[in-house]
């Protein structure tokens, strides 16, 4: 029990001198090298981007109120949507949970000092930002009308919005994840608490391993796709365009080889979150950890080879559209998986429902439909029917906004007491979380239904027919709204006012838990020695 | 614990995050082995890309080929090999502890190599691009056969060797550091990390080029 004994040296030490209060001044936040403050630089950034392109998405849905479009011209629809799919894929989901709580969390939770690379940390945020001011730019001074995708030879022959400006935004976002990405795994191999062995790792370390892995062998790629593309549309050669014999369809390839797995960096993180969520709110070892482990690493593995799922419909050969339809399924396994394991884990564990843990099983259910959905996808015949409907919009928003953004909420509520020192108010909380699950399914679930009955995504207008549906929609992404607002109303009230929380709040196990909250810059007094398993929760708590 | 970095008395170069000197060793090892599979992975975009056009437009791609010089190819190959041996000399020397100034000649040998390199590049090959009117999207009067897809070979072919190039001027940048550090005494045969993950960067750059070198310039059956 040496994370007990930790716990007894280390909270009397309490010396008041913190991560946040060792140095101030604007200064010591630009050049920190912690890995804790570069955690905060991403959660303020991101949650900035988050807010934005937030704000795209509640015009559009504004918008959608009337069947002919209630506000704008429709390029500027194309541009709304294109600018909240770039801002939400790129610059806050992406990032979201790796960068922020991954960044947080890591090097406390393996019992180590910093991540490998400290001064690599600090720069790839720099390069976030970079990537991040030359995408808003685009968007500020008009924007940009290809969709998230940028999908040649529109994007690069035809359209006369600021293609160029957003690409080589993301191009260089994306040798930030690159370098996040490495950073992660040689931490993860290399800086390990004495003890602390690899099936001693918490499950959310095995996930952001696996999302490290992702971003390591993915993101490259569409770096050099969109530089393809760049080029095609500066120097007007051929590359994709099918007038000089370029085909179009590589650029999907190579698109997709990056995103799809980019669909598993988004959710991945939002698993081990949510593992570590249910185990500590129902006083209970995770069911299986060895299973929920390898089923992020299957999930990374599988997800490099179903990337053909996305052209189902594009004249790839049929043949290869069968192959890519089975490999779908396969993910299937290994993400129900974790829904059993943690289903099981719920089993007959003492369970309490603080905003946390809402948001774990709020993150199961939608999760659970989102996936399933993605199974009617990977279905050849019926993806023929719901492609590019409003079917694909709502299953990928229930897996990135239910899941992932559930996950991250969940984790950043579970965790702020850690991070900041300080409690929020519970009660607003559990309101809050309820708010955004009653939003979101309001929001999404009517555009299963619109895309079943065929009502095509990305256009400003549609038949009269459909405006029950999308006027519940837009209900909805106002309800919704309101649930992300209050958060960040009560959160940033909690870091003067809330009451201070202690080590350890919840009650649970973990060595991130052990240390002082806020912890100190070195994280630890003395680099604890780990001598048991991860989520050793003493039986007699368990319920029987 | 480590005494060594709460205290301070430390040996040259080591990270406080880190619990000793072997543990950092195998960290920026490993990061550098990481580093080079996005790196893989960045290069692989484009030679998949190459490989798909060259199956689709094949008569064009050996038309293409026919457009740049073998022997200067060849040449700068051969400049490049022997530039990586002079890094691992480099190497060899601070591992065996050496004077500084034996690793700073290998070093500076490297550098003067990979600057033949891309001054051959330059001025005999794409200076002559230039002239000749085959640079697409910058000067391009190519009138012989298969005009579009020589024109998009030519591009493949300035995209990949320029992307190459790009690297070649980064790893010089990385050797001039490593010469300063040389000079400044922060290497012995207990810690000369940098220059062996420079070292592998360095190789992995001219991996590159052993690739390049026959798709662009001999595959094609001219010879």
């Amino acid at each position: 029990m040496s994370t007990a004994i930790a716990e007894i040296h280390e909270t009397p030490a309490e010396s008041g001198v913190n991560y946040l209060n060792v140095t101030y001044g604007i200064k010591s936040w630009l050049l920190t090298l912690d890995h804790k403050r570069i955690g905060l630089l991403y959660l303020g950034s991101i949650t900035f981007m988050f807010f934005v392109g937030g704000m795209a998405a509640v015009l559009m849905r504004l918008h959608l109120v009337e069947p002919q479009g209630a506000l704008f011209e429709p390029e500027t629809y194309n541009k709304m949507f294109s600018t909240h799919g770039i801002i939400m894929v790129f610059f806050f989901l992406v990032p979201s949970i790796p960068a922020t709580l991954g960044n947080f969390l890591i090097p406390l939770m393996i019992g180590a000092r910093d991540v490998a690379f400290p001064k690599l940390n600090l720069m790839s945020w720099y390069i976030f930002i970079t990537g991040a001011a030359l995408a808003l730019y685009a968007t500020l001074s008009g924007g940009v009308d290809t969709g998230w995708t940028f999908y040649p030879p529109y994007s690069s022959l035809y359209s006369h919005t600021h293609v160029v400006a957003v690409a080589l935004g993301v191009f260089v976002a994306g040798f930030s994840s690159i370098l996040t990405g490495l950073n992660f795994i040689v931490t993860i191999h290399k800086m390990r608490a004495p003890g602390m062995t690899w099936f001693r790792l918490p499950l959310f370390i095995w996930s952001m391993y696996a999302t490290s892995l992702i971003f390591v062998l993915g993101t490259p790629v569409i770096a050099i796709t969109l530089f393809l593309l760049g080029m095609e549309r500066i120097l007007h050669v051929g590359i994709f365009d099918p007038s000089v014999g370029g085909d179009p369809l590589l650029f999907q390839h190579l698109f997709w080889f990056y995103s799809h797995p980019a669909v598993y960096i988004m959710i991945l993180p939002g698993m081990g979150v949510v593992s570590e969520l249910i185990t500590a709110f129902s006083r209970k070892k995770i069911f299986g950890y060895a299973f929920v482990a390898f089923s992020s690493l299957a999930i990374a593995i599988i997800s490099f080879i179903v990337w053909g799922h996305h052209m189902f419909v594009t004249g790839q050969s049929i043949y290869a559209g069968l192959v890519f339809s089975v490999l779908s399924f396969l993910v299937a396994i290994p993400s129900a998986v974790k829904v059993f394991n943690w289903t099981a884990t719920l089993y007959k564990g003492s369970i309490s429902y603080e905003a946390p843990m809402l948001y774990a099983l709020g993150f199961v259910g939608l999760f659970t439909i989102g996936g399933l959905t993605g199974l009617f996808l990977a279905s050849l015949a019926t993806d023929v029917h719901l492609n590019g409907t409003y079917f694909i919009v709502a299953h990928f928003h229930y897996v990135m906004v239910g899941g992932a953004v559930m996950a991250y909420m969940g984790g950043l509520h579970f965790w702020w007491p850690k991070i900041t020192g300080r409690l929020y108010p519970d009660l607003w909380a559990r309101i809050a979380a309820a708010i955004i699950f009653i939003g979101f399914n309001l929001t999404f679930f009517p555009q299963f239904v619109l895309g079943y009955l065929g009502m095509p995504r990305r256009y400003a207008i549609y038949p009269a027919e459909f405006q029950v549906l999308n006027v519940m929609s837009s209900a909805g992404a106002s309800i919704l709204g309101i649930g992300y607002l209050i958060p960040l109303i009560y959160l940033i009230w909690s870091m003067r006012y809330g009451k201070p929380a202690g080590p350890n709040p919840w009650g649970a196990k973990g060595l991130e838990w052990t240390t002082q909250s806020p912890p100190l810059t070195q994280n630890f007094e003395t680099i604890p020695i780990v001598t048991e398993d991860a989520y050793n929760y003493p039986p007699e708590v368990a319920r029987v | 614990m480590s005494e060594l970095a709460t205290h301070g008395a430390h040996p040259q170069g080591f990270a406080h995050q880190f619990e000793d000197i072997e543990q950092q060793r195998d960290a920026g090892r490993l990061g550098m082995w990481v580093f080079l599979v996005t790196e893989i992975l960045f290069f692989g975009g484009m030679f998949t890309a190459y490989t798909i056009y060259r199956a689709l437009h094949l008569a064009s791609f050996i038309q293409g080929s026919h457009q740049l010089e073998v022997k200067f190819g060849a040449t700068n190959t051969a400049v490049l090999i022997f530039s990586s041996l002079t890094m691992a000399l480099a190497i060899r020397s601070a591992q065996t502890g050496k004077k500084k100034g034996q690793i700073i000649f290998w070093l500076i040998l490297t550098m003067i190599l990979g600057a033949l390199f891309l001054g051959l590049k330059l001025r005999f090959e794409w200076y002559h691009d230039y002239v000749d009117g085959i640079v697409p999207g910058v000067q391009w009067f190519y009138n012989g056969p298969y005009a579009p897809g020589v024109k998009m070979f030519m591009c493949f072919y300035f995209f990949m060797t320029g992307l190459h190039a790009l690297h070649m001027v980064v790893g010089l940048g990385v050797l001039t550091v490593l010469v300063v550090m040389t000079a400044r005494n922060r290497f012995s045969s207990e810690y000369y990390a940098p220059l062996e993950i420079s070292g592998l960067y360095w190789h992995f750059v001219d991996i590159v080029w052993i690739f390049l070198f026959p798709l662009l310039y001999l595959i094609g059956g001219r010879y």
